[in-house]
Formats: C-alpha cells, structure tokens, sequence
C-alpha cells in the first residue's frame, strides 16, 4: 500500500497566481479588474489563431478579422461570464466565435441554453480550476496522439463542417473526465439552479 | 423533483456546440440543456474540445491595425439585448423562440392543441398541448422527430418521459406516444423533414382518415 499524501490545506496546495495557465490568470485580471494589459496580451495569443481558425472554416482574410475583432470585443464585454471552474479560455472563446460565425450566416441566431448566474465568481475554487486544466492538458495530449485521419475528423467536426449524422459517436478523446470536473463547477451554482433537474 | 432520464444523443451535443444543427432542433437541444446539468457538463465539454482545436490552429499574420483598432473600442459602450428569460414551465430558449409572447394555440381537435413556432424548409418546431390520456400527434414520420417533454408526461413501446426528458426518433420508429394522467403533456417538438400536412391531425384520427 502506498503511504498516505501528507496533508495540505486546500488554499496551500494552489497558489491560483503561480499554478493557474497564462491565459487563465490573464482572463481574470480583464474579468475581475478590467486589466487592458491582459487584454492586449490574450489579443497578442488568440487573435492570429482565430483568424487562421475562421480562416480554415471558409472565410476571406478581410471577413476573418471583421470576426476577429467582434470576438475580441465580446470577450472583453462580456468578460463577467467567464467561470474557469467550468471553462477554459480558449473553450469559451470557441464557443463566442462559433456563435458570431453562425450569426454571420444564418437568418436567425443560434439557440442559446438559459444562461446561469453566479454570485459567487470572485471565490473561485482554485483547486477546481487547476483540476479543469489538467483535464484540458490531457485532452491536448489525447488529440496530439490520435491518427492523422481521426485527428482530422474530429477537427472538421469543431471547426463546423459535420452534421450530426456524420459525427461518430465515438469521437477518441476522454471528454469523460472533463464533464464530471464541470459537473463540479455546475454543483457550485446549484442553489442558483431551482429550475434545474437532476439526471 | 423528477429525474431527467432520457438525454441528449452525443453526436446532436457535438453538433450542436459546433454549431450544425438545423435550427429547430437547436432550440429543443438547448432548451433541454437549460433543463439538464449533465447535458450542459456535457456541452461545455465538447467547447473545451473546441477550444482544444483552436488553440492548436496555425495563427494567421494580421493587419498591422487591427490590434489597435480593437483596442480603441474598449470604452464604446455597446448595449448588448437583453439574453432571454424563461417563464414559467417555458425555459429561456422556448420564450426566444416564442419572441417572449404566450403560445397562440390552435385547436387540432379532441382537446389536442398546437402551437407552431418555426415551419420552413430546415424543418418545423412547435409546441403541442396534449390531455392526459390522448395520443401525441404524428409528424407523418419523415426524417427525424425530437419531442422535448415540458409538463406533464407521456409514454410509449421506448418507455415513459417526464419533465426534461428528450425523444429522438428516427424514421425507424414506429411508436404511439399517449399523454400521462394528471397534469396535460406540454411538449417542445421539432422535425427536420418539411410537414406533410399543414394542419396536423391527431394520431387517434389517422385511422379514419387512412394517413
């Protein structure tokens, strides 16, 4: 049998400043302080990789920053929803350019989930974000490991070119883990959640 | 309060956080979710896989400006609308769709009632309004059916759906759907093959009418 761990208080095992990602700590210095510095820097990260995101998905280098710039805007905007406990970065801004992408094209907006409201946002659980982002890092991993054609047609799904015939099932990445981690941030919120029912 | 038991398919989850689902069924897909703390684990999930892929995207060189550009817009204040609330057993994508304005009812016969939200060409999305004990309408089973249970219940050969619960079926099924006693069954339904007729009739009336 293995020795027990030695203990360790929660708010010692995680100092959120030097454990959490860059583009974590930088989202909540512009969500909890407004910080433009942050901004910039998370600009100087995502804005090439979204153009060249929208870009693969059919879009002229002209309509791509139009994008670009709505999606950036958005996040600084609306940078109050941003929950890391449930999120990370660059799934939340997947999900805003996918919305304005949508938005472009379609007649009418997408459909949206009932948004939900937390009181408690500026007592994040830093164990649980950390613990979301090592979900992440395997995930990463798992995509990086994955054959050159799986690999392909998983991004062609993200990236919008399947329909929901085409998609497998079995897509080959471990989401398992991930949704029980954000069934934990969800449980956070459950007494905002009255409407909400338990599967 | 009921269990949800019947949920989301995968790949319509996938879809649907890609952004590929048709419309109607977008609406029914995110009005479950609003109901659902697995469904919406299982979505933000997916945006994380998402998120995944666009990090690991080549980035692309952009115009010297827009950096600044962007930048400058910070202080432009820009109203956003107001995101939807839901209303009563209505969750906040049903009232959208609704455009906040109560079901304009029409009566199907025999105490049956519909509501149709959306009916174009991607398909139609309505609200049905079934008393316990009678037969939920057919769509004439062309493509595939989701049927969203908002009050109430109803059941068939696949098993009972209460509040929350999702039915997808396919061309293959062939099932008669009857309201559960108690409360009438509310139901968001969506189909993605266009209506075969323009008013619906009720299943318990097919027979009469050979359809």
């Amino acid at each position: 049998m293995a020795p027990p761990r030695p203990l360790r208080k929660e708010k010692d095992a995680v100092a959120p400043e030097r454990d959490l990602s860059e583009q974590t700590r930088l989202m909540l210095a512009v969500r909890d302080s407004c910080d433009r510095q942050a901004f910039a820097r998370l600009f100087d990260f995502y804005a090439p990789r979204l153009k060249g995101f929208v870009m693969r998905g059919g879009a002229d280098a002209a309509q791509a920053e139009e994008i670009v710039q709505d999606v950036m805007l958005t996040i600084w905007r609306k940078a109050d929803q941003f929950d890391p406990t449930r999120a990370q970065v660059s799934g939340w801004i997947y999900q805003i350019t996918r919305n304005r992408q949508i938005d472009m094209i379609r007649r009418v907006s997408r459909a949206m989930p009932e948004e939900l409201k937390h009181e408690d946002e500026h007592d994040p659980d830093p164990g649980q974000i950390l613990a979301l982002e090592q979900e992440t890092g395997k995930l990463k991993q798992a995509l990086g490991k994955l054959k050159p054609e799986q690999r392909q047609m998983i991004e062609k799904a993200y990236l919008g070119e399947l329909t929901h015939q085409e998609i497998h099932a079995e897509t080959g990445l471990p989401l398992g883990t991930i949704k029980s981690r954000i069934r934990l941030g969800l449980e956070r919120l459950r007494h905002e959640l009255k409407g909400l029912r338990e599967p | 309060m009921s269990k949800i038991h019947h949920h989301i398919p995968e790949p319509m989850l996938a879809a649907y956080a890609a952004g590929t689902l048709p419309h109607v069924f977008e609406v029914v897909v995110a009005t479950h979710i609003s109901l659902c703390a697995q469904c919406r684990a299982g979505l933000e999930a997916h945006e994380t896989a998402g998120g995944v892929v666009l990090e690991a995207t080549n980035a692309a060189a952009l115009s010297d400006d827009l950096k600044a550009d962007v930048l400058a817009l910070l202080d432009i204040d820009m109203p956003e609308p107001p995101a939807p609330k839901g209303s009563g057993i209505f969750p906040a994508p049903v009232m959208a769709a609704l455009k906040n304005r109560p079901p304009r009812w029409k009566s199907l016969g025999f105490g049956v009632r519909q509501s149709i939200l959306e009916h174009g060409s991607e398909g139609s999305l309505r609200l049905l309004h079934i008393p316990p004990g009678r037969a939920v309408p057919d769509h004439g089973h062309n493509g595939i059916e989701m049927t969203l249970v908002l009050q109430g219940s109803f059941a068939d050969e696949t098993g009972a759906f209460g509040v929350g619960d999702l039915e997808v079926a396919g061309d293959e099924l062939e099932h008669t759907p009857i309201a559960g006693e108690g409360e009438p069954c509310i139901c968001l339904a969506a189909t993605d093959a266009p209506l075969r007729f323009t008013t619906m009739i009720p299943r318990l009336l097919q027979p009469l009418f050979r359809i």
